[in-house]
């Protein structure tokens, strides 16, 4: 089920079967049959680790969503909430449990907190008079989620949110925890590095953490080398840049939610079927997308511009796989034949599926819009009038095209510029206001406390100077065959990569002077390895670094780490974790305040 | 070394042997008569109550509680209601079974810890006898009241009372009773004299003893062995009777022609026992019965005392103790008289080799011979392991390093081993530390055991030694006794807060596993607050610390080791506590001091307490987000009243905040809805919560052209804005005249094109032909073809020499257009 887990540089299936085991053993203190109540936000991410078989196994019958009133009846001996530690969930789950007392008593309640318990949570349920009606009060430790084979993601949507707008460094702790679990599995860490206020305050809790518990010290040899800790405000362009990979335009158009999207289901009607299904299918295709899919694999990184070319080259080798039937004559060939036939016709599906893709994103990049919305950021990260009001933004609120479009464009100008003028900024919040309503005003305040928007102090502008220093904008970005990181966005290389890329080699020094430009504390810390666990490397053996981007990674930055780590000089590979994945629209979106939604 | 087997008697085909552990150092007046005894198995400690002659409250009876050796521990006059039982837990506890049912226990060190009752219908009918058994859920407790009833308790620290049913026919307390685990139950066997019962939760099944010859008589005496498995039972004839405790089998019945009943009956059994026995002990006599009808008889002097153990009896008595054991397979082997066995030769080898006499090689090579080397070395290492004696043991491994030497490839992890296991039981054999440990016993205690019972003792510098010596990790071995030594001193209330602290912090350091937070709560227990503050300081995790501080009222010091911890939940558990306990001012001001416990609460106040929050800001001056609280706030009020008066507060705090900007704009939004209530009410037009474009858009929507025009001017609308919004709006309404008129009132700041191609969207083709020719030149070839007229495309693109929009012209031609293609392309050559 997660072989894909496996194949990388380090197995991250560990990890998974670490989380799934905990999860087994929890679903046997609870014995008998048994619902699950979920909080609806953790059904993404649990899906991850486990699948509904795993729980039927463990005599799961029923499943609901967390909501007030009754609980929907189940011959069932427990129920089992899943939740986050939140107040307002509490509340709910107490009302659950009253509404419940009355209709039956026999059931068994049951509390798992994901991913960690929390006094005040208990405290709430036991101000609500319910705490001593749960058997079972745990916690299920998920922090860091296997998400791909070199992917882990914590699948934590408010990190960026809480940890630069409301000063909540939860989403750290965690991430803090989750890193020592990881070294519990995978051996301690040696070496340290990291850029942001954010990566100081993990490493410290992590070095605290490891002096908390010295002397239970595992005895693993280390697998990972080196962990790189970015804050994700270090580098507020790269998101806010539309991605131009195959992965990256999926989830810029469609939205990439826990491995799944849903797309449009026109162009996925079956088309060999018999007559009767002729109807379009009104529900929208879901697909899984990871590595265990060959083909995905192979062209989910490319420049969107490459993908065509590697879909008709896929499409002759598997017609000539088909037509090899041809040729096999001796019985043995055509077993041979027929054996890899399921094979080759789940290639052929996954490529009618993506070519079903590429088409669909084909018809919104070739568009005029899309072209045009490219070439203004085009110029704002090659620091084309940055300092002038953009006529295209103009236009656009004019259009009354989507909001965060509009703010995706001005935060990047403003990030191009290191901030607006006065005057420009004002012209721009002023039309906002008045287009799309008052109400944005704390939507605008938040942006500004996250500094993506903010007013010019100094006439001088670092931006260039970072760009020029770090080679941010490639003239000459080879989309087919690319020899830099820049192809991601066809031209412009992300900093948070380029940063990465730098550490490796030649090393931080070299560029101290634009870390200083960049906001936050550079650091490096050693973690004593126990004698005996050092590594003896092999000659030419490839080191391992686990990028770890607090408040968040876009798919087009992971790709340009597969391709460092597929260079051939390179002599590094990576693993990349973060809290969350994003693209420009869901991170804005996760900095929106919208009044409307508290009144009711 | 000759006299090995002097103490050696025969029974059957096996030896027992008895050997001396310790002289005993204690100095008991009276001996051991007309005390309650009670000393543990492994070499536990011994507990004495002495009964005074004439009880009465001026002649309280002693407890006194002495080491296996007799070193005295404790010993207090005994102050409570009468005792009729003693007996140890398996973790060196003290428990006094009294009359009235209540059960104290105590310390090794005599100090009372706690007490449980056997049920309040006991405190009636009083406790006859009591039994204290050890089973694998821990020890327990079994009682016979006054009224015949059997009441039990199998863990004494998970405590269920169970009373179990009626014996029929007793009456008063039984002949004799024996507490049994079978089948992980608890079982207890008794006998009315005539008949046997077997009680358990539920039944009392009447039972017979398979084989017992009818003569045999009623039952007297009743003894289980130490592993619940077999049974002894002794009748008033003097017949002995044995067999597994699931009465399905008979082993051997032996009359002893004794008729008086014994003072104490216990199994001697070892495990792989060739010969097991039972020890029987009267005044004057000891008499080894062994399953095998042979019996071996020791007179005794002096008051005794049995103590099963799992490899033997202990003997005590009131100048000495002894170890009566079955003598080991591997010992008799090797130390018989006249033993070929290879163990034996291999000690004979070595022995002449030490005399430096020829024979050894002709021992050795005798060994050889049979290849028995290895077998020979395993059995002297083996054999080393059982015997007391330190010297015995000496040469016994002196024996096997000289038997290793002959041989290639045994392994030296037994002998290693078993070296340094020696070493450990020799050191705590010693009289001073007072753990008669044999081998066997030690391999079961495992350990970990021994070291705790160690600690208990407090012999700390020994078990640290041990642990040294025995390399076991710090977090299982030095920090574990470390921490017992650690929250034993913060009890010594001779020692000022300082100088334990100190102490502490020099002995423990950082030694990994030992938490200064347990240890502090140790001295809070002890009324240490400030001792335990101190303890507080050295812990490393500071997560640890934050409950304790709580508990000791320490919530500010609480607060900030919260912080530091990084776990915000442990935060807002502190926070929640503190805004109980402290008046709202000081609770503010301590928040204030620490800025992330600060934004927790605020963001707490968010979700849960609004009001709160704006009192927060209030407090900080943080103008800016006050104002943006009053936005936030201003959309929760239905009443638009409310909601002006929302806004204007923003509007002041943003002055505050020299935030000029947002005060503005908060004011023209104030504006707007005023504005837009006066329209709802004057024309129902539907406007409130619309932005102004919105607004704009719809009063353009309405034809209320002059009331949009009034808000563009008022609100400084950018003209292109308006432009686009009123081009579109009249288009859509298909106002052509309207909008002709528009577009002429003055020049379009977003040109014409857009005219047209608005047009064509609505599909009128008619209306944007009119303005085309306002298009700027640059546009006008889009402008010609937006209303597919090429031939005025190609016109415009000839005139204008441009090659890529003639290129562009070109590729909107079709076949038909063949006099326009060969003109465009004449234009494009004529210009290379």
């Amino acid at each position: 089920m997660a072989a894909h887990l496996s194949y990388g540089r380090v197995n991250l299936n560990i990890l998974r079967e670490a989380a799934r085991k905990e999860l087994r053993e929890f679903l046997d203190k609870c014995a008998g049959s048994k619902a699950i109540v979920w909080d609806e936000y953790l059904t993404g991410p649990f899906g991850l680790i486990a699948q509904y078989s795993l729980l039927k196994e463990h005599e799961v019958e029923k499943m609901f969503t967390l909501k007030s009133g009754k609980l929907p009846s189940a011959d069932v001996k427990n129920i089992i909430f899943f939740v986050r530690p939140r107040l307002e969930l509490m509340d709910i789950i107490a009302e659950n449990v009253f509404s419940e007392d009355k209709m039956h008593s026999s059931r068994d309640f049951h509390i798992l907190f994901v991913p960690r318990r929390s006094m005040l949570c208990e405290q709430r349920l036991k101000e609500q008079g319910v705490l001593a009606s749960f058997v079972n009060i745990d916690e299920y430790i998920l922090d860091l989620i296997p998400y791909d084979g070199d992917l882990l993601s914590m699948e934590y949507e408010s990190a960026f949110r809480e940890c630069y707008l409301e000063n909540d460094q939860t989403s750290l702790y965690h991430t803090a925890k989750g890193l020592m679990t990881l070294q519990a599995l995978y051996g301690t860490i040696p070496q340290i590095y990291g850029k942001g206020d954010c990566a100081r305050h993990v490493a410290n809790m992590m070095l605290r953490m490891k002096r908390e518990f010295a002397g239970s010290q595992n005895q693993i040899l280390p697998v990972f080398d080196t962990l790189l800790l970015l804050d994700r405000n270090i580098d507020l362009l790269t998101p806010l840049a539309t991605q131009l990979t195959y992965e990256g335009l999926i989830d810029e158009i469609y939205g990439i939610t826990n491995g799944y999207v849903k797309l449009p289901p026109e162009k996925f009607a079956q088309k060999k079927q018999g007559e009767a299904s002729k109807d379009l299918p009104t529900e929208s295709k879901k697909l899984q997308l990871n590595s265990a899919e060959e083909l995905y694999a192979e062209i989910r990184d490319k420049n969107f511009n490459a993908v065509g070319a590697a879909l008709s080259k896929k499409a002759k080798i598997i017609s000539a796989a088909f037509e090899e039937r041809h040729n096999a004559k001796t019985v043995g060939e055509i077993k041979q034949f027929v054996s890899q036939l399921p094979h080759m016709q789940a290639a052929r599906s996954s490529l009618a599926n993506h070519t079903s893709i590429a088409e669909l994103i084909k018809d919104i990049t070739t568009s005029e819009a899309f072209f045009e919305n490219l070439t203004v950021e085009q110029e704002f990260m090659t620091g084309v009038d940055t300092d002038k009001v953009n006529t295209y933004i103009e236009d656009c609120i004019a259009q009354k095209d989507p909001l965060i479009k509009i703010l995706r464009l001005m935060c990047m100008q403003s990030v191009c510029n290191n901030g607006l003028k006065q005057k420009v900024f004002e012209y721009y919040k002023r039309e906002i206001l008045q287009t799309y309503g008052y109400e944005h005003i704390l939507t605008l305040n938040n942006l500004e406390k996250a500094s993506l928007l903010k007013l010019q102090t100094s006439s001088r502008n670092n931006y260039p100077t970072i760009r020029k220093t770090l080679k941010l904008w490639m003239e000459d970005a080879n989309e087919q065959n690319p020899n830099d990181i820049s192809y991601v966005y066809s031209g412009y290389a992300p900093l948070s990569v380029r940063l990465t890329q730098v550490l490796a080699r030649p090393g931080w020094r070299s560029i101290e002077e634009v870390l200083k430009l960049l906001p936050g504390p550079h650091f490096e810390e050693r973690q004593q390895l126990p004698a005996g666990l050092h590594k003896k490397r092999q000659q030419g053996e490839n080191r391992t670094t686990l990028v770890f981007f607090l408040g968040g990674v876009s798919y087009a930055e992971i790709a340009a780490l597969r391709f460092l780590s597929q260079m051939e000089d390179s002599g590094m590979e990576y693993i990349i974790a973060t809290t969350k994945l994003l693209n420009g629209t869901t991170w804005i979106k996760s900095l929106m305040d919208r009044p409307e939604s508290q009144i009711s | 070394m000759t006299f090995i087997t002097a103490n050696w008697n025969p029974l059957g085909e096996a030896f027992y042997r008895k050997s001396e552990l310790y002289e005993m150092c204690w100095n008991l007046r009276d001996g051991l008569r007309d005390c309650l005894v009670a000393a543990a198995p492994y070499g536990g400690p011994i507990a004495l109550l002495r009964e005074p002659v004439r009880r009465s409250p001026s002649s309280r009876p002693q407890l006194e509680i002495y080491s296996a050796s007799g070193v005295s521990i404790a010993s207090f006059p005994w102050k409570s209601g009468p005792v009729v039982h003693l007996g140890w837990t398996v973790s060196d506890e003290l428990l006094c079974i009294q009359e009235d049912g209540s059960v104290l226990i105590y310390d090794l060190f005599g100090s009372f810890k706690r007490h449980f009752s056997m049920g309040q219908e006991v405190v009636q009918s009083q406790v006859l006898e009591a039994k204290v058994f050890h089973s694998p859920y821990g020890t327990g407790v079994a009682i016979v009241t006054g009224s015949s009833r059997f009441i039990m308790a199998t863990n004494i620290d998970d405590l269920k009372l169970r009373r179990l049913p009626e014996v029929p026919g007793l009456q008063g307390k039984p002949s004799c009773w024996v507490v049994l685990n079978q089948d992980r139950q608890t079982k207890v066997l008794l006998s009315t004299g005539s008949e046997l019962y077997i009680l358990d939760n539920t039944s009392c099944t009447a039972v017979s003893l398979p084989g017992l010859a009818p003569q045999g008589g009623s039952i007297v005496h009743m003894s289980v062995s130490f592993s619940y498995k077999y049974l002894a039972v002794l009748t008033d004839s003097g017949h002995l009777w044995t067999g597994p405790s699931h009465l399905q089998d008979k082993m051997s019945e032996v009359d002893t022609k004794k008729l008086t009943p014994p003072k104490q009956m216990v199994w001697c059994r070892r495990p792989k026992s060739q010969q097991p026995s039972v020890v029987l002990m009267w005044d004057r006599l000891l008499m080894v019965v062994g399953v095998c009808q042979d019996t071996i008889q020791f007179p005794t002097e002096d008051q005794c005392v049995l103590v099963g153990e799992m490899d033997g009896v202990r003997i005590i008595s009131s100048t000495n103790q002894e170890l009566l054991q079955e003598v080991p397979l591997v010992c008799q082997e090797i130390f018989k008289i006249a033993s070929m066995a290879p163990g034996a030769l291999l000690l004979e080898a070595h022995r002449e080799y030490e005399k430096s006499s020829q024979k050894a090689d002709e021992y050795l090579r005798e060994i050889k011979e049979q290849s028995m080397l290895g077998e020979a070395v395993s059995q002297c290492i083996e054999a080393a392991g059982h015997e007391y004696d330190p010297n015995t043991q000496k040469s016994l491994m002196r024996a096997a390093s000289f038997g290793k030497c002959f041989l290639t490839d045994f392994s030296p992890g037994q002998f290693v081993t078993t070296c340094r296991e020696l070493r450990v039981l020799n050191s705590v054999r010693e009289s001073s530390v007072g753990l008669p440990l044999t081998h066997t016993q030690f391999k079961q205690m495992t350990l970990q055991v021994l070291i705790d019972r160690l600690v208990y003792r407090q012999f700390y510098p020994l078990a640290i030694e041990m642990c040294r010596y025995l390399k076991i990790p710090d977090y299982q071995g030095v920090s574990r006794v470390l921490k017992h030594w650690a929250s034993c001193k913060v009890q010594q209330k001779d020692l000022s807060d300082e100088a334990i602290a100190r102490a502490m912090c020099a002995k423990v350091g950082d030694s990994p596993g030992v938490s200064y937070s347990d240890i502090a709560a140790k001295a809070y227990e002890c009324g240490r607050t400030e001792l335990a503050i101190k303890l507080l300081d050295f812990e490393a995790r500071s997560g640890e610390q934050v409950p304790l501080l709580l508990k000791m009222k320490r919530s500010q010091l609480a607060l900030s080791k919260a912080v530091e911890s990084g776990d915000t939940d442990l935060v807002y558990t502190v926070v929640t506590y503190l805004k109980n306990e402290m008046n709202r001012g000081d609770f503010f001001m301590t928040l204030r001091n620490q800025p992330v416990a600060l934004s927790l609460y605020r963001q707490f106040c968010k979700l849960q307490e609004q009001e709160t929050l704006k009192d927060l800001y209030n407090q900080d001056d943080d103008h800016k987000e006050l104002a943006n609280y009053y936005v936030t706030a201003s959309y929760r009020e239905k009443r638009l009243e409310s909601r002006l008066s929302l806004l204007q507060s923003a509007v002041d705090e943003y002055n505050k905040a020299k935030n000029e900007f947002s005060a503005k704009a908060t004011e023209e939004e104030m504006r707007l809805l005023r504005f837009q209530r006066k329209l709802d009410d004057e024309k129902g037009a539907g406007l409130l919560e619309l932005s102004l474009q919105a607004t704009m858009e719809a009063l353009l929507a309405l034809g209320l052209y002059k009331q949009a025009e009034q808000l563009y001017r008022d609100f400084r609308v950018p003209d292109k804005r308006y432009w686009w919004l009123k081009l579109k709006s009249l288009a859509e309404k298909e106002e052509w005249d309207e909008l002709e008129k528009f577009s002429k009132s003055k020049k379009s700041p977003i040109g014409y094109l857009a005219f047209v191609e608005v047009c064509m969207k609505s599909n009128n083709k008619y209306e944007a032909k009119k303005y085309v020719s306002k298009v700027t030149p640059e546009q006008r070839v889009k402008a010609h073809l937006a209303i597919s007229d090429l031939d005025g495309a190609a016109d415009a693109a000839i005139e204008r020499k441009n090659d890529s929009e003639i290129a562009t012209v070109l590729s909107r031609c079709s076949a038909a257009d063949r006099l326009l293609i060969e003109r465009l392309n004449r234009a494009s050559t004529a210009k290379k």
